[in-house]
């Protein structure tokens, strides 16, 4: 495959540069800059509305930015189809209403993306989506429909089908935020799993312990702009903007 | 069962039990119904016998006595009028089943199209639709037939296409086959190249499931079709006569014709439909969410893929059950031939065959009932195809 341009170290997973978007009038994201490093574990929060999800969503080109640069491993994101859907294959993600495929089972779930988009053989499609059923605990499932498995199975699964692409890069989209209560454990045991194995991870969570846990970096994002990043240790006892004291009063209680 | 009998059950009264009343009411319709049906099936028998007039199927034997323009069965004016009703019969399914295939087609492709966001696109099938939506089809099928099939030129000036097919205000014309002594080993050939294309299929399946490579079917299977049958032609002779139509004085003679009426009447009805079917295919898509789309996407699927794989399926559980109702509003439609003369069911059947016999009873009742068993018969074959697609569920 014909891959773009490498136009940066590999000291760089994800480079967004003076990173704007707008929606109409609205300026959802501002100059945002992130340099992100093969297997760092970063964690974006910050109040609703404040473009942590859109940012994410630039990373993959399911949101268009409309100034400034993305990098994900050496491509850049432009309008050509081929470097988007390149930059794709190499980044899975999980959204927050996980987006299982209904109509399939969990393994067809899991085995669709190899087959058609990696030319993977069925076969050994299969064995990869067994290996990643099993890494998130329920193989038992495999033969079962989304409709017939509790959220927290659910979130598992897309886990795992984006895992079946052996993305470089892994974006979450507040994966436990539709979860109930009891279920959210399950769901971030299986994402501190993938952290101690080096997955490059970006989240988008309200999951505080989670990020103290996991997280090399946490980001507060305020109205479109990045207001403070740090270190879990610093940014949760010593942090430094007023924005991030009253965000952090309003959830910490 | 049984109850303690220290335990005394509270007694209602019988009439405020429901399971009573349910049972009990059902039967009091029931009685209705018969009654009313027996009282109008005695009513109009006596009726009848007063004024003479003769009822039962036996008419249905007789000569009929008058031509008919299309009959894909042997027809001639001394055949009888149970002969006509299969000749009407067989002239509805022939509009309906062409009519339900092209709107299909049609209906898919401007469902897709609306949704397209090239702006030129989108913004002609909207055109199309909201226009042939909204026009009566009645007054559809009188401009295919008026407006167009009657106003082509007549025979002499026919539009032709290379000396064999001829467009003219009486028809399509067109070359008839009829097998010759060397068709038996060209439709050999036709039978093995199926075969082989069903070899085909099976074999890019299990390779597609093997190494991931998808071999598009179509690639192997036009030569396949092409060169089996190409290669009997060249051995043993053409394998079927064509007669062409000729002109022979004020017409043409021999090869087949569509009769205009036949051509407009699917034309409108067709074209009517596939807006329909459009919006239901529009509806279908917008109603799986945008979720779908970018779970899809987000794991590098090609937009063509996305539809074809995770969309349409969802969508189609969505466009069946009103694509069933096009269907039948489809067939129902095409009674609408007795406005220009299309010898189908109605106008054959219920209109000239009514006329002759005056036994309207039953000439009515049959043509219902046909109506009623072509309808029923999409319905179930629609509702079997809904289940298939439907989603599983707890």
């Amino acid at each position: 495959m014909a891959v773009a341009k490498k136009q940066t170290s590999a000291e760089s997973m994800i480079l967004m540069e003076g990173v704007h978007k707008w929606y109409g009038e609205f300026h959802v994201l501002k100059d945002i800059n992130l340099n992100v490093k093969p297997g760092e574990r970063i964690v974006l929060c910050g109040p609703s509305g404040s473009g942590k999800s859109t940012a994410i969503r630039c990373i993959n080109r399911l949101e268009e930015h409309q100034q400034g640069r993305i990098v994900v491993d050496g491509t850049e994101l432009t309008h050509d189809l081929k470097h988007i859907e390149a930059v794709r294959r190499e980044v899975g993600m999980v959204f927050q209403h996980f987006n299982l495929f209904p109509h399939l089972s969990v393994l067809q779930n899991c085995t669709l993306a190899p087959m058609w988009v990696r030319k993977m053989p069925k076969r050994q499609a299969e064995e990869v989506a067994m290996h990643f059923l099993e890494r998130v605990r329920i193989p038992e499932q495999a033969l079962k429909y989304p409709g017939q498995l509790s959220g927290g199975q659910q979130q598992r699964v897309a886990i795992a089908r984006a895992l079946c692409m052996k993305p470089k890069i892994m974006l979450f989209d507040e994966p436990t935020s539709a979860l109930d209560p009891e279920m959210v454990k399950e769901v971030l045991d299986t994402m501190i799993g993938l952290a101690e194995d080096g997955m490059t991870m970006l989240c988008v969570t309200h999951e505080m312990g989670f990020a103290r846990t996991v997280a090399n970096r946490v980001i507060f994002l305020d109205k479109g702009e990045i207001v403070e990043q740090a270190d879990p240790e610093t940014f949760f006892n010593n942090p430094q903007n007023e924005r991030t004291k009253l965000f952090l009063s309003q959830i910490l209680h | 069962m049984q109850t303690p009998a220290n335990v005394s059950r509270p007694r209602g009264s019988v009439w405020t039990d429901p399971k009573v009343r349910a049972w009990l009411f059902q039967i009091i319709a029931v009685i209705a119904v018969v009654a009313i049906g027996w009282f109008l099936f005695d009513n109009t028998q006596t009726n009848l016998e007063k004024r003479g007039i003769t009822s039962g199927f036996s008419f249905l034997n007789n000569s009929a006595g008058f031509g008919i323009a299309q009959h894909l069965i042997d027809y001639n004016e001394s055949h009888t009028y149970g002969r006509v009703f299969f000749v009407g019969l067989l002239n509805t399914l022939l509009v309906s089943v062409i009519g339900i295939v092209l709107a299909t087609i049609l209906g898919f492709i401007l469902g897709v199209a609306r949704l397209s966001p090239n702006w030129l696109i989108g913004k002609v099938a909207t055109v199309y639709i909201e226009t042939f939506r909204n026009i009566p089809p009645l007054l559809q099928i009188f401009f295919w037939y008026f407006a167009v099939m009657l106003s082509l030129p007549g025979p002499r000036a026919s539009l032709e296409i290379g000396q064999t097919f001829f467009l003219n205000s009486r028809g399509l014309y067109m070359p008839a086959p009829s097998p010759s002594d060397s068709f038996v080993t060209f439709f050999g050939a036709v039978v093995v190249a199926i075969i082989g294309i069903v070899l085909l299929t099976r074999w890019s399946r299990a390779r597609f499931e093997a190494t991931g490579r998808y071999f598009p079917v179509s690639l192997g299977a036009i030569p396949l079709l092409l060169v089996l049958p190409g290669l009997a032609v060249l051995l043993t002779g053409n394998p079927l006569q064509w007669s062409t139509p000729e002109l022979t004085g004020f017409n043409f003679r021999g090869g087949w014709v569509l009769i205009p009426e036949l051509i407009a009447l699917t034309l409108a009805l067709s074209i009517y439909t596939a807006a329909f079917i459009a919006e239901n295919v529009r509806s279908g898509i917008m109603a799986v969410s945008h979720g779908q789309t970018e779970a899809a996407r987000s794991l590098g699927m090609p937009a063509g893929k996305t539809l074809r794989l995770v969309i349409i399926p969802q969508a189609m559980r969505v466009i069946i059950p009103p694509l069933t109702s096009q269907y039948l509003n489809l067939a129902k439609n095409s009674s609408l031939a007795a406005g220009i003369g299309y010898p189908d069911m109605v106008s054959l059947f219920a209109g000239t065959v009514l006329n002759q016999t005056g036994q309207a009873i039953e000439v009515i009742a049959i043509t219902m009932s046909v109506y009623l068993a072509i309808s029923i018969s999409i319905s179930m074959l629609m509702n079997w195809y809904n289940k298939r697609m439907a989603l599983i569920e707890r």
